[in-house]
């Protein structure tokens, strides 16, 4: 035997299956977490006791520790809600020659319902024992009824609906400048309809 | 006699897969990369509710979680079956949320720190009167963004 012996190669063939699994383990534990749900801001914690709003400008909102839904006084279906809520904001109870009249408002314009949608004050009270779905689902619906309405109003003025501005909005592609436009466009529809939620608990 | 031999016919040349390991190795990378472990393992059960009109949270460093909801089987015996508040890897009571979120946002770098959102990730079957607690404290600490996390669906899923 020669001392000069080829040192024998190590088989590199299965180092493609060591890879496999080690990929497939990582492609199993990851959870690529999709976390989406509903945006809101809590009111400012201040001392000062809101200013007081008129009757007809409040859509009161009431869900009991049973899951009932009361608006306005009367018990409703959940289905029913969105179109209440919509029918609220967009009343613009006010008569045509005040100042702050309602001209894109499509509603009764009922004097009993609200002046327009910048007054219009959605409340919500819900109860200790409420459960989180059924609340969950109410703020589903208020959100829906907003959406809807500032929808239409953004069909109407830029072509284009409300809710696909926002997204090209939070997406990553979209130019800083196109963004700039998008930002004033979506603050335009937001001043339109303004979201003006109040919750308060009932014991 | 040519200098160029040819080709036996009908004898197609083996494909080399000695790159095959390192395409492999650079899925398994990007995987590795991109991953991000849990840094807290639920204690807690979390099924969230549904909703359909919801928003993406885009950015991950941004947002201080906060689980609600039951504590899971193994968990029962010591700290009882109603609704707890999980904050990283313990539970806590109401109080401590407003400490929580100060510390967690004390972590952040600075720019950030104006610009947080609390994702609460709330049980569907948890009840509102902790939930309540909660934004309270939150007010508290000036952490007034907040969302609710579900999942997409239709919301009228949660009321069964």
């Amino acid at each position: 035997m020669s001392s000069r012996a080829e040192v024998p190669k190590v088989n590199a063939g299965s180092m493609a299956d060591i890879a496999f699994l080690l990929l497939i383990f990582f492609l199993v534990t990851t959870s690529i977490e999709t976390d989406a749900g509903l945006s809101r801001m809590l009111p400012r914690d201040s001392p000062t006791p809101p200013l007081p709003i008129q009757q007809r400008n409040i859509l009161p909102i009431l869900i009991n520790g049973e899951n009932e839904l009361m608006v306005n006084g009367e018990i409703v279906p959940m289905v029913n809600l969105k179109d209440l809520t919509i029918a609220f904001l967009d009343n613009g109870g006010l008569r045509s020659e005040a100042s702050d009249y309602c001209d894109y408002c499509k509603g009764e314009r009922s004097t009993t319902s609200s002046d327009n949608p910048e007054k219009a004050v959605v409340s919500l009270m819900s109860n200790r024992k409420t459960s989180y779905g059924t609340y969950i689902t109410v703020q589903n619906e208020l959100t829906a009824a907003y959406n809807a309405l500032r929808n239409r109003e953004a069909q109407r003025l830029y072509k284009v609906d409300f809710t696909a501005m926002e997204r090209l909005y939070s997406s990553k592609e979209t130019t800083a400048a196109y963004k700039a436009a998008l930002k004033k466009k979506i603050q335009t529809i937001q001043s339109l309809y303004p979201m003006k939620l109040s919750e308060a608990e009932r014991k | 006699m040519s200098k160029f031999a040819k080709k036996k016919d009908g004898e197609l040349p083996a494909v080399s897969t000695a790159s095959l390991p390192d395409i492999v190795f650079m899925l398994l990378f990007f995987f590795m990369t991109v991953t991000v472990m849990k840094d807290s393992s639920l204690k807690v059960e979390n099924t969230l509710p549904n909703a359909s009109e919801i928003k993406k949270l885009e950015k991950k460093d941004r947002v201080i979680y906060i689980y609600v909801g039951k504590p899971t089987p193994e968990f029962v015996s010591k700290f009882g079956a109603e609704p707890k508040i999980q904050l990283n890897d313990k539970f806590a009571g109401p109080s401590e949320v407003g400490d929580y979120i100060l510390m967690e946002r004390a972590k952040k770098s600075q720019d950030l720190q104006n610009v947080l959102t609390t994702a609460l990730k709330v049980d569907k079957n948890a009840n509102m009167g902790l939930i309540s607690d909660i934004k309270q404290e939150l007010r508290k600490v000036n952490a007034l963004k907040v969302n609710y996390t579900t999942y997409d669906g239709d919301a009228f899923n949660n009321l069964q």
